[in-house]
């Protein structure tokens, strides 16, 4: 056993570190979450540049051959930085999603322009009624010639105003909430059809609501198997949910290295506030929680392609219930501690609570992954 | 001792919930039923239609123009207004530099400003907190110089809440640097509109602008404008302080909210079901309204106590640390129930009660927001942490 990086994973890091520092100190990156856009194609020019949107896929499909510690890696940074760009959705969720189920035609057409920066995409599950049940989705995709036609709703659609295409999970057969019936269709991000309300999120994101009226896609617009997408799907939120905890524990370094320096340097009653021991605990504690929130995201991005479903499923659950736990407490303590300076839109510990906040909500918060890896757990 | 109301409070309750039906204007009902942000009229107008009645300054005793209440009367008061959306009472002069003036003023500054603070036709804005001077308070700069009868105040306050609305300002100025800290300490009276004040917005986490720096700049300050003696403004702050500590408990504020959490838990949906069917949730809010059921009766307790005139003790920095962590509470739970829909963020509908459709269900932008925002209340009114050490200190004896 060996926890420790290879030498080009420790390149990759400083490379990562490199760019936050020079492209994401917290005043650009209010300008950068203030264009309508939200985010910077020069960015998105330079990762494609340093082979970051590929380095997770094998070199068959065009990639560098890396893997989820490369992504947990860049996903950190991209956390210390609040870095705005659509990594996520293009190539974490989309590109996974391609790389695990697409055709070869699909790789050529999508994947390699994804990994040479000329593709976004976006990944569209959820809707109204949907909460975190991958499988609630009645969008309706029914046959229509050789093709289909998908007409419904989904919501909070991340990356969707920038996305080439979206990936849409769509019912083609089932009842409702059925894990069998459901299909992934790769829709051009443009179709005639397609109704799009776009909208910032609490931590400067972009994301719509996409209204399918009728929307005409051909046979080859199916990623993977008709009917069969549940576990495609499943596994890559999984390993979403996982590169989202490396970018929360990105977020929690930061956010405790600024309260550490506030109460060293605050001073009240003539003294720096982290000389009182209330405060000495609560910032001990803080570090503790991120401690424990770095080794869940390791342990689960060193799982996260184990060959067992199960072993798949527990640990990107039990990664995302403890950094639902830890942000929550050091976004919390932080915003304490800063007084009243940590409610303002002024510091970066809002933008960092507000994104530890958000990251909770998204693929499922702590309590429902609680469940899932109880459930997971106590039938084993 | 006797947990039922008597006839005539049930009379009463009936009189307060006709009142309100009859005064508060259907706007502003909804705009709080809604969670939409009030502009100073929404405030000023109902805060009138109170004063007219007798009732704006509900916790003032007779002699001084108040109804005089009872504890029972002011908790039913209290309730009724909160179920019926009114919207929640200014303190800086109903609560706050009132009862100082009342206390610690002479009977010219009682004449000059009580009435319009019963009526509600002046604002009024708190000057405590410095940038340097948070939570250790008695350390302010903001210093005043006589000079001939009037003051020369010049320095900078913060976390001024609805400054940029207020026609009068309380303040806690410096009037002897020598001596110590506490002891040089005055509480004046200033007008906003004098030469040399500068209002400066500060944008909090959810994007709203509610709180303010002021600045002064050699502001001028009748010496009739001193409340109590020079160099005891101490006394009165501390005292302001208790009353704002009973006031922050927010318990009628805190029912209704976790009302309106169950409502959202019953509408919002999970595998189909409403989330209020799922067990670990609805023990969630359980919890919480245990929690709030124990404070309202920590409170009760304590008004009880009060109802022969006295002054809130140390014991109200419980209800405050209690009352803030639950408050806190509720829009953490509220957020949870919206799930991912509480991403969206939709300013114009937050802030410029705007006609865009919402995102979701109608509650849903307002949640994260509102999560952000009352993480203040643990901060605001003396940190929970300071609180801590004063019951440690001054209750416990530690």
């Amino acid at each position: 056993m060996d926890l420790s990086l290879s030498d080009e994973q420790k390149q990759l890091q400083e490379a990562a570190e490199r760019f936050v520092r020079d492209k994401y100190p917290f005043d650009a990156r209010r300008k950068i979450a203030a264009t309508e856009r939200g985010w910077l194609p020069e960015n998105w020019a330079q990762f494609a540049e340093l082979g970051w949107l590929g380095m997770a896929f094998s070199e068959e499909d065009g990639g560098y051959g890396g893997g989820p510690i490369e992504t947990m890696i860049v996903m950190e940074q991209f956390g210390k930085g609040l870095v705005l760009e659509p990594f996520l959705p293009t190539v974490v969720l989309g590109g996974g999603m391609i790389a695990s189920a697409g055709s070869a035609a699909q790789k050529e057409a999508l994947l390699g322009p994804m990994i040479e920066g000329k593709k976004q995409f976006a990944f569209a599950w959820l809707e109204r009624q949907s909460r975190y049940n991958l499988a609630d989705v009645s969008l309706k995709a029914t046959k229509e010639g050789s093709g289909w036609s998908l007409s419904g709703h989904k919501g909070v659609v991340y990356n969707a105003p920038a996305a080439d295409d979206i990936i849409v999970l769509a019912r083609t057969s089932g009842a409702a909430r059925e894990q069998k019936g459901l299909t992934l269709f790769v829709v051009d991000g443009k179709a005639k059809g397609i109704t799009r309300r776009d909208y910032p999120t609490q931590d400067s994101l972009r994301a719509s609501e996409l209204t399918f009226d009728k929307v005409s896609v051909g046979a080859d617009a199916v990623l993977g198997q008709v009917d069969g997408a549940f576990p495609l799907v499943e596994g890559a939120v999984d390993r979403a949910i996982v590169a989202l905890c490396a970018e929360a524990t990105g977020c929690m370094d930061a956010i405790n290295a600024a309260t550490l320096e506030y109460i060293k340097t605050r001073k009240q009653f003539g003294v720096a506030i982290g000389k009182f021991q209330v405060l000495q605990h609560r910032m001990v504690d803080c570090f503790t929680n991120a401690q424990e929130a770095r080794s869940m995201t390791l342990m689960a991005s060193l799982k996260i392609d184990d060959k067992d479903p199960v072993v798949r499923a527990k640990a990107a659950s039990g990664a995302k219930v403890q950094i639902g736990k830890s942000g929550k407490f050091c976004g919390q303590s932080a915003v304490q501690m800063h007084g009243g300076m940590g409610v303002t839109d002024e510091l970066s510990v809002s933008h960092y609570f507000k994104r530890l906040t958000m990251i909770d909500l998204m693929f499922g918060n702590q309590q429902h992954h609680l469940t899932r890896y109880s459930n997971l757990a106590m039938a084993a | 001792m006797d947990l039922a109301f008597t006839p005539e409070e049930r009379q009463f309750a009936d009189d307060v919930r006709a009142f309100v039906r009859a005064n508060l204007s259907a706007d502003t009902r909804d705009k709080v039923k809604n969670g939409k942000h009030l502009i100073r009229d929404d405030y000023m107008r109902w805060q009138q239609a109170l004063g007219k009645k007798g009732w704006l300054v509900y916790t003032w005793p007779k002699k001084h123009g108040g109804p005089g209440f009872t504890p029972a009367e002011r908790y039913i008061f209290e309730n009724v207004c909160a179920e019926e959306y009114a919207p929640g009472i200014i303190p800086f002069g109903t609560k706050m530099v009132g009862p100082v003036i009342y206390t610690f003023g002479s009977d010219e500054q009682k004449q000059k400003f009580l009435p319009a603070i019963r009526e509600s036709t002046v604002w009024w804005c708190q000057g405590y907190s410095e940038p340097g001077s948070g939570s250790d308070l008695a350390s302010l700069r903001t210093k005043a110089e006589k000079q001939g009868d009037h003051y020369i105040v010049n320095g900078s306050k913060t976390w001024n809440t609805m400054g940029h609305w207020a026609d009068w300002i309380f303040c806690l100025v410096r009037t002897d640097p020598k001596v110590k800290p506490q002891e040089g300490i005055s509480f004046l009276l200033i007008d906003m509109k004098t030469p040399g004040i500068t209002v400066k917005p500060i944008i909090m986490a959810d994007g709203g602008h509610e709180v303010n720096e002021v600045f002064f700049d050699n502001v001028e300050v009748p010496i009739a404008n001193l409340v109590g003696k020079e160099n005891e403004g101490w006394t009165c702050a501390k005292f302001l302080l208790a009353n704002e500590r009973l006031g922050i408990a927010a318990v009628p504020q805190s029912k209704r909210g976790v009302a309106a959490l169950k409502d959202i838990a019953r509408a919002e949906r999970e595998d189909g079901k409403p989330l209020i069917e799922n067990q670990s949730f609805a023990e969630k809010i359980a919890d919480l309204e245990i929690q709030v059921t124990a404070l309202e009766f920590t409170e009760l307790r304590v008004l009880s106590s009060m109802a022969h005139g006295g002054q809130p003790g140390p014991e109200v920095s419980g209800l405050k640390v209690r009352g803030s962590e639950i408050q806190q509470r509720i829009t953490e739970l509220t957020m949870e129930a919206v799930g991912e829909y509480a991403a969206p963020y939709l300013p114009g509908l937050l802030w410029q009660g705007s006609n865009e459709e919402p995102v979701g269900p109608s509650y849903a932008h307002l949640a994260a927001p509102r999560y952000f925002n009352a993480r203040k209340t643990t901060i605001y009114g003396g940190s929970n942490e300071i609180q801590k050490g004063i019951i440690s200190k001054m209750v416990l004896g530690l």
